[in-house]
């Protein structure tokens, strides 16, 4: 986090770049399914980042980060699931018949996700290391199965989204415009997560995860520190869920399913951890190398595989720690 | 409900229960000797059940499909370890994450390669495919009174590995203190080589005993790791002792669960809605289970390790 | 942000792009099936019997060359959507076909008629395609999901049996399969009881099952679940005891061969059965014989019989796929002869068809089953009414 490297900032710059660059040069390419792979790359970055706010800064490795994507993702599934069908929300007090705009939609995504990091997170914060992994995986695990057995919202089948969130003036349904409003939404949370992350809040989470008794021994009150980071990460994994709905138009359970969450996990740990950057970078990595090895092989994850141990054993500070090179030396 | 279904539920709960204590012994004591965790233990189970289907097929005779894939079970075990894992024990969690998820998929990838995408199936010996009358009315099927006997002796005897040989000494030394019994001229790697090739040699059993129960199907493994890494948090990590009670404890609550439930529910509300609800309940009793353990005791059952 | 790998990305997809020129001619089809997993043997089967059908025809369909791309969807929704995305999208494909799973077909199809294109389901047929929102682009050659365990109900019915035990997987298609069996059932449950869907191990639900004492037992398993349950089922010594009924998706031949001699006498309902008696299935049956060395399955006559009717709606508008009015004209026609007997459209783009009783039997050394009825003729679905089509 320091400040002299030069590399890094070039580094930095030229991903803006391509990622600005991207819709026009798929289309230049007559190649425009390229830009539902960046979306997709998008999108999982910003999980993947959120994720980074609780791990790479907190020490807080959650396993069940997939249940806040997924919480997101039904948010927009069941409100626009109401308003097809014109049907009343039950549960719910007054007559809502659901939304479609994604100026409802999404915030209650955000607001449905936070709300459940900060009941779960009060729970799963009385432990810690290992155990930390296993009880957020615990409640993944619940409310995936809570949603596979919701008739209602079409149990283990889902539900289909015929159409795009609405945004005034802006039309979702045109891949590249849906694309750049993604990469908004991450360049922005990338932009708010990197002043938290330098201010005393991000200061006392950083010192949680190397002394928390120091801290607490200070008179600080650890815990309220942690379980903000925590319900702000499910926040933006919230949002982040409300964008997959949107670019696979299908929520479904098995958006929550622990595999995913592990994705994330892994995303992360490949771009490096506790740099911001290092998310969209393993995010990019990975799917990148999926996309292209599915393409080249059936058994892609032959090669996979055997890639994830390397970088693992070689490249300790993931892929964004190795192309800004030892200089930056992020502590 | 009679007494009779009840104990009958209770040795399925048993059954299930031991089933997982065999993943979970090896499980926790990588965890509690070398700090590893290893994604790639339920892949161990799965190169059991694919080696004991084709050995049995090739042989004709199940004791031998057994024995093969315990034996390629702790050879693979002992190849990850020496090849990848070994370099892994000073590294932080995260990273033996990664590199074990890695595993995972090359294994799951390479056993489609070698034995096709389609599920193989292995039925018991004939003279355990009948039923046994345990409980005085109930035929219950042999084969899984076998496995119940196999899992109970395998416990006696990693208890007597650990309390009565130099091994098992080395073991619990490693798990309070690794850099001591290093320090004290213990070949450490050769220990830890040794450790990981005996839980990989306890999944590959696991593996070889639940095939012709189950489908094999490349997965089974990640499907079963996630159930036994519950049976080893809810124990404590490191303990033996707490993987043998959290293994039975999650089989019970998960096979009374499912047995009892929705039959309870049903004195409540519609049976509609009891047989729907207490499915549902049920699926989820041990991840509850394991949220309880946890938030009244933050380590576990038997804490070994912290 | 990683200019490097991104750029990679591109470089790769140009470079496929680049590898696969523009040839106009043949008809591209797009299928996606699970070839991995414990359902691969269903999806492996409708591959081979889609793929026999056009080897019988020389490569093409209707005269013309066709080019089958298959992908595995792994049983994963998400992952079969973007493959269907992938399909119409890079590939432009012109029809899409193969999946198993009915949540997977209620994901895929909306993307696929979104685009202007077909879905031809040798499979999945959920109510939820066949009633009030039917696709003019969505057919089904093989079944709606209700219709084999609704010939079931009636005859288990028939054979006046009193008090049922019924089972199936907790999701909307285990459910809809027990509500199809209701419908026709005329006695008395006496448990109903839902498994968690995946699950492995199905001891204490059989516990339960015997403690209730039926007549007969009714199960809905697909897949490896199936297996599974009809193996533990037979080592708990009840094949005996109580009858186990289920529909061909349990007891077809991949399954027996898992289950082997366990699973004899048990009847169990299908649309079609290798030993009925028409020059097409005839045909077809020695074909698969001869390539593969055993008896074709359930799943490989509805591969076969999407192909076929592809096959004559192709012939029909002479390869021009363009006009889509004329082509789903001449699908709704189904001019082809099925190996299943009689076969029509009606007018939700499902099908009107016998459902025959079948009962496993060994013939030499192989378990298979044997036609023993018919348990209804011209079989329509419940949901055809609420189709405004």
């Amino acid at each position: 986090m320091s400040a002299p490297p030069r590399r890094k900032q070039v580094v930095n710059l030229t991903g803006l770049l391509v990622l600005l660059a991207l819709p026009p040069a798929a289309f230049a390419l007559g190649e425009p399914f390229l830009i539902s792979v960046a979306t997709r790359i998008v999108i999982a970055a910003l999980a993947a980042l959120s994720l980074d706010l609780i791990l790479g800064f907190g020490g807080m490795v959650s396993f069940g980060h997939a249940a806040f994507l997924g919480i997101g993702a039904y948010v927009v599934g069941i409100l626009a699931h109401h308003d097809v069908e014109s049907t009343l929300i039950p549960f719910l007090p007054g007559a809502w018949h659901g939304s479609a705009a994604a100026l409802v939609q999404w915030p209650l995504a955000v607001l449905a996700a936070a709300l459940f990091a900060l009941l779960t997170g009060a729970l799963c914060l009385r432990t810690s290391g290992v155990y930390f992994i296993m009880v957020t995986l615990a409640f993944a695990q619940m409310l995936y199965h809570f949603f596979v057995s919701l008739p209602a919202y079409g149990g283990h089948d889902g539900i289909n989204l015929w159409q795009r969130s609405m945004v005034p003036g802006v039309d979702l349904s045109k891949d590249w415009v849906f694309y750049y409003v993604c990469l908004f939404i991450l360049l922005a949370a990338l932009a708010v997560f990197s002043r938290i992350v330098n201010s005393r809040f991000g200061m006392v989470l950083q010192g949680c995860k190397q002394n928390e008794a120091r801290l607490a021994a200070l008179g600080i009150a650890t815990g309220r520190y942690k379980l903000a980071a925590y319900t702000l990460a499910g926040a933006i994994a919230g949002l982040a869920g409300a964008l997959t709905a949107n670019q696979t138009e299908f929520v479904g359970p098995s958006l929550m399913h622990w595999s995913r969450s592990g994705e994330i996990l892994v995303m992360l740990i490949l771009g490096g951890i506790g740099t911001l950057y290092g998310a969209v970078a393993g995010a990019a990595t990975f799917l990148a190398l999926e996309e292209i090895l599915t393409s080249l092989t059936e058994h892609w994850m032959l090669f996979l595989g055997p890639i994830l141990v390397f970088v693992v054993l070689f490249a300790r500070r993931g892929i964004y720690g190795w192309l800004v090179g030892p200089e930056s030396g992020d502590d | 409900m009679t007494a009779q279904l009840f104990l009958e539920q209770t040795l399925n709960g048993l059954q299930q229960g031991v089933t997982l204590f065999l993943l979970a012994a090896g499980l926790t004591l990588v965890f509690g000797v070398m700090h590893l965790i290893n994604l790639a233990h339920g892949t161990l189970y799965m190169v059991g059940a694919y080696v004991a289907a084709t050995v049995t097929q090739i042989s004709g005779n199940f004791l031998w499909g057994v024995i093969a894939a315990v034996a390629a079970a702790g050879l693979t075990g002992a190849a990850i370890e020496i090849i990848a894992l070994r370099r892994l024990y000073d590294r932080g969690h995260l990273d033996q994450v990664l590199a074990t998820f890695g595993v995972i998929m090359f294994f799951n990838e390479l056993v489609k390669v070698l034995w096709g995408p389609q599920a193989l199936f292995l039925s018991p010996p004939a003279i355990l495919s009948g039923t046994v009358e345990v409980i005085p009315g109930v035929p219950y099927p042999a084969y899984r009174l076998l496995i119940i006997g196999v899992g109970l002796a395998v416990a006696l005897a990693v208890r007597q590995l650990i309390t009565g040989t130099r091994t098992g000494m080395l073991i619990r030394a490693g798990a309070t203190d690794r850099e001591m019994v290093g320090a004290l001229g213990v070949a450490v790697n050769r220990l830890f080589t040794r450790v990981f090739a005996i839980g990989a040699m306890l999944a590959g059993l696991a593996g070889a005993m639940a095939g012709p129960l189950l489908a094999i199907e490349v997965g089974m493994g990640e499907h079963i790791l996630i159930l036994t890494f519950v049976v080893v948090i809810i124990g404590g990590i490191g303990s033996v002792r707490g993987a043998l009670v959290g293994a039975l404890l999650v089989g019970l609550v998960d096979t009374y669960g499912r047995a009892f439930l929705p039959v309870v529910l049903r004195g409540v509300l519609s049976p509609t809605a009891a047989d729907g609800i207490g499915a549902s309940l049920s699926s989820i009793a041990i991840y509850v289970l394991m949220a309880a353990v946890l938030i009244w005791r933050p380590r576990g059952l038997f804490q070994a390790y912290g | 942000m990683i200019p490097m790998r991104t750029l990679v990305a591109i470089a790769a997809l140009f470079g496929l792009a680049v590898a696969t020129p523009l040839a106009a001619a043949p008809i591209k089809i797009g299928m996606i099936t699970t070839l991995s997993g414990a359902g691969a043997g269903m999806g492996v089967d409708i591959r081979d019997g889609f793929k026999l059908a056009i080897d019988q025809r020389g490569g093409s369909l209707g005269g013309v060359p066709v080019e089958l791309i298959v992908v595995d969807d792994s049983q994963d929704v998400e992952n079969a959507k973007e493959i269907a995305n992938r399909m119409l999208k890079r590939d432009e494909v012109d029809i899409v076909t193969g999946i198993i799973w009915s949540n997977l077909v209620l994901a895929v199809v909306p993307t696929v008629t979104r685009a202007g294109k077909f879905y031809i389901s040798p499979n999945a047929g959920p109510s939820a395609l066949a009633g009030k929102n039917c696709q003019p682009n969505f057919f089904n050659v093989a079944w709606q999901n209700d219709n084999l365990h609704e010939g079931m109900g009636q005859y288990v019915t028939d054979k006046g049996f009193k008090k049922l035990y019924i089972l199936a997987p907790n999701y909307p298609g285990g459910k809809d399969a027990l509500t199809g069996f209701k419908r026709f059932y005329k006695g008395e449950i006496i448990g109903e009881v839902y498994t968690t869907l995946g699950q492995v191990d199905y001891a204490a639900e059989i516990a339960n099952l015997r403690a209730a004492k039926p007549d007969a037992a009714y199960f809905f398993l697909p897949g490896g679940m199936g297996v599974n349950f009809v193996k533990q089922y037979a080592q708990a010594g009840l094949m005996q005891e109580i009858p186990l009924f289920g529909t061909a998706f349990s007891f077809d031949e991949d399954i027996l061969r898992a289950v082997g001699e366990a699973a004899l006498g048990v009847v169990n309902t299908g649309q079609w059965a290798w030993d009925l008696d028409n020059p097409a299935n005839k045909v077809f049956v020695k074909a698969y014989r001869e390539a593969h060395g055993r008896t074709p399955s359930l799943y490989v006559s509805q591969g076969y019989e999407a192909a076929l009717l592809l096959d004559s709606a192709i012939a029909a508008v002479k390869g021009n796929l363009s006009n889509s009015d004329a082509f789903r004209a001449a699908l709704e026609r189904a001019d082809f002869q099925s190996v299943r007997g009689a076969f029509r459209f009606n007018h939700n783009h499902f099908p009107i068809q016998n459902i025959y009783a079948r009962e496993v039997v060994k013939i030499g050394d192989v378990v298979t089953n044997r036609l023993i009825g018919t348990v209804f003729t011209d079989h329509q679905d419940a949901y055809a009414a609420e189709c405004a089509m």
